[in-house]
């Protein structure tokens, strides 16, 4: 079973959410796909079992002894990435047309090494997790990486947790893609519901079960009102309302699960949230059966 | 005939692989000479449309028949007009999905399965 | 100018800061945050210019083509294949190189053109602004970004850049000429401001740190400026109220008791970028 966590809107609370029900949840994998900001390791003491360099894209070389200045390559790149023949490696994409002019052949593509992935052993679990290059690429075929890394460590009963990255790009796409569950974490703010608008849009295209969830639902009763009656029009269950809490800023400053505080009315909205989910996640399977 | 299956590994008792485009292997299932050759992806280390590369290396090997799991929209557009039948298949050893496909019990792949843009 | 609002982590109150930044400064703002552009919902400013972004893609004339399949072979996005007796085109996947033009000897090759985004412009309280908005389902949101940002008229502008240290974000800095860190005063927040600091450290540009939901303590973001001889630019405190007025579209700056944060704010921008 596979489930990611996503939000269109960056900061809804969604690691929050993931360490949460990664607790809740018995046998744990998690996978930090948010490459952008890979932040859910912060919460975890662990060891790397494993660190490997990922070779995400190609970038151009010059090799300088055989360059003649002609400039034929910079008049060719579409991306404007050669200037005084030097190649601006944040600029390229790699396309490899300046190596298809360069009358020297003096013009190589070369792999990029774009990140450093890691698995990490912790006391709950793997992690799947990479710090990317600054200004790297090719993220989504690194979200797919980061997945298949921690195949091998699944067994029958294992929940995988993907922490997705915000927005609706390359990255996204690559951690709905084949994942069983898709639960979206917004907020009822005018951003956040644009924002779900267009993750639920772009899921539409993916045979994934969507369920939605509502971070601090109570700073603004009419906005959540809004996110519900949107998610019924789209047949959408909406599994969690997660009350405004100031006991989630102390968990996520003392880096602790928020399951570790008793008291927390988040923490409560987060397991009647779960149970939720598990029923309609058996729902489906019978569904599914039926069907075979 | 020629039968490509993607799969986890190179031996015949190998699990099929239901990715298609990302799968480690190519099986390659020869019926008059009864052996199997081995391929590794090269859709693998593509960072963008690698269901295209990898339904490339497929035609290129001259398969008639693919069996996988799903097919993504662009690797089935390229599958079916270089005429290979595609079909669905469970996680199994890969001998006994050749088996089921012999006794006409995998049921063909007619449309594309969910869409990947590309970028998976 | 072109000053660039960044942020390494979501969600940590970029488009506010940039938002009621461009109000006090009297600067036109651009939301170049492409895949989720919110600035427009609290500036709201009304649209007159409408412009569709368009990239090319290669177009195969198949009565030229002999089936060389040099083009396919040649294309590093595998944006073209060849399948039995044709060439198969995947628009999505071409990056508009131009590689596959250079190597057709059949000149069987030319190019079309597909709307992946759009332009707007408009203005509020003789602001302008600009955003560039990627169609849903779009995997390349930097041709809308070198768009928006390339055609930007010669005056003073903020920029709401994307969220993290993508690529999205190196295109869109490219066009700054200094850089407003948006951070909150947490673990995620120092972490993820770490890398973005690296990154603009790269553009050898002037910077400086703005901290949002601020507590109003000695927090490690402050120590972080501190220790690092970074300016720290100003921060806006954190408040059940100020989260209500965001929830509800509503300009912080026009709140009599955020003002004067935005007004020093601005005082010290102007400072540090020595601007004007």
């Amino acid at each position: 079973m596979e489930i990611a966590v996503l939000s269109g809107k960056g900061g809804t609370g969604k690691t929050t959410v993931v360490t949460a029900l990664s607790e809740l949840a018995k046998k744990v994998i998690k996978v930090d796909c948010d490459v952008d900001a890979p932040n859910l390791y912060l919460f975890y003491k662990g060891m790397d079992i494993e660190k490997k360099n990922f070779y995400g894209g190609k970038k151009a070389k010059i090799n300088n002894s055989l360059c003649i200045h002609c400039e034929i390559c910079e008049e060719v790149c579409k991306f404007g990435a050669i200037k005084n023949s030097e190649i601006d490696s944040f600029t390229c994409e790699g396309c490899g047309a300046c190596v298809l002019v360069c009358p020297q052949h003096a013009i190589k593509l070369e792999d990029e090494k774009t990140a450093d992935t890691f698995i990490t052993k912790t006391e709950k679990g793997i992690i799947s997790r990479a710090i990317m290059g600054i200004g790297s690429d090719g993220s989504g075929k690194l979200v797919t990486y980061l997945r298949k890394n921690v195949k091998r460590f699944v067994e029958d009963d294992t929940i995988t947790i993907l922490d997705g990255s915000p927005g609706i790009g390359c990255s996204v796409i690559a951690s709905i893609t084949g994942a069983d569950v898709a639960l979206i974490v917004t907020e009822p703010t005018k951003s956040g519901l644009d924002d779900l608008k267009r993750i639920l849009e772009l899921s539409e295209h993916f045979d994934t079960q969507v369920m939605v969830c509502v971070n601090k639902y109570d700073i603004n009763p009419g906005m959540t009102a809004q996110i519900e009656g949107y998610a019924r029009e789209k047949n959408l269950f909406v599994v969690g309302k997660i009350p405004f809490d100031k006991t989630v800023m102390e968990s996520v400053n003392t880096l602790k699960p928020i399951t570790d505080f008793k008291d927390s009315i988040a923490r409560k909205a987060i397991e009647e949230m779960w149970v939720r989910m598990n029923s309609l996640m058996v729902i489906k399977e019978l569904q599914n059966n039926k069907k075979i | 005939m020629k039968i490509v299956i993607s799969a986890t590994g190179n031996t015949k008792e190998s699990l099929l692989d239901k990715r298609f485009g990302r799968c480690e292997i190519f099986q390659i299932y020869d019926t008059e000479s009864d052996s199997y050759e081995f391929a590794a992806n090269s859709g693998v280390s593509a960072s963008g449309g690698a269901g295209i590369k990898a339904a490339g290396q497929i035609i290129d090997a001259n398969a008639d028949v693919v069996i996988t799991g799903n097919l993504g929209p662009n690797a089935y557009e390229l599958i079916e007009k270089a005429g290979i039948k595609a079909f669905s298949c469970d996680v199994l050893p890969v001998c006994k999905a050749i088996e089921l496909f012999q006794k006409n019990m995998l049921t063909e792949i007619s449309n594309a399965g969910s869409a990947h843009h590309g970028m998976n | 100018m072109n000053i660039a609002v960044l942020s390494g982590k979501g969600g940590t109150g970029k488009t506010t800061v940039s938002t009621n930044l461009a109000m006090t400064l009297g600067v036109s703002y651009v939301d170049c945050d492409v895949e989720e552009p919110n600035g427009f919902i609290f500036l709201n400013p009304s649209i007159q210019r409408k412009e569709d972004v368009f990239v090319e893609y290669p177009v195969i004339n198949q009565q030229k083509c002999v089936l060389c399949g040099e083009c396919a072979k040649v294309c590093q996005f595998n944006a073209l294949a060849k399948a039995g007796k044709e060439i198969v085109v995947f628009e999505k996947l071409c990056h508009d190189c131009g590689a596959c033009k250079l190597v057709c000897k059949a000149d069987a090759l030319s190019y079309g053109k597909r709307t992946i985004g759009k332009l707007e412009s408009g203005t509020v309280k003789s602001i302008d602004c600009y955003r560039g908005v990627l169609n849903v389902g779009e995997p390349m949101a930097v041709p809308v970004i070198r768009k928006l940002l390339g055609d930007l008229p010669q005056v003073d502008h903020l920029i709401d850049c994307p969220p993290g240290t993508s690529c999205n974000v190196v295109n869109a800095l490219k066009y700054a000429d200094a850089a407003i860190l948006v951070t909150e005063p947490s673990e995620f927040g120092l972490h993820d401001l770490r890398m973005a600091v690296e990154l603009v450290k790269l553009y050898k540009i002037p910077y400086g740190i703005v901290i949002n939901k601020d507590d109003g303590k000695e927090n490690m973001v402050k120590i972080f400026c501190k220790q690092n001889d970074i300016n720290l630019l100003g921060a806006v405190p954190y408040s059940m109220e100020a989260a209500v007025l965001y929830s509800n579209g509503i300009m912080l700056y026009e709140d009599t008791s955020y003002k004067p944060i935005f007004d020093g704010m601005s005082e010290k921008i102007k400072e540090v970028f020595q601007w004007r």
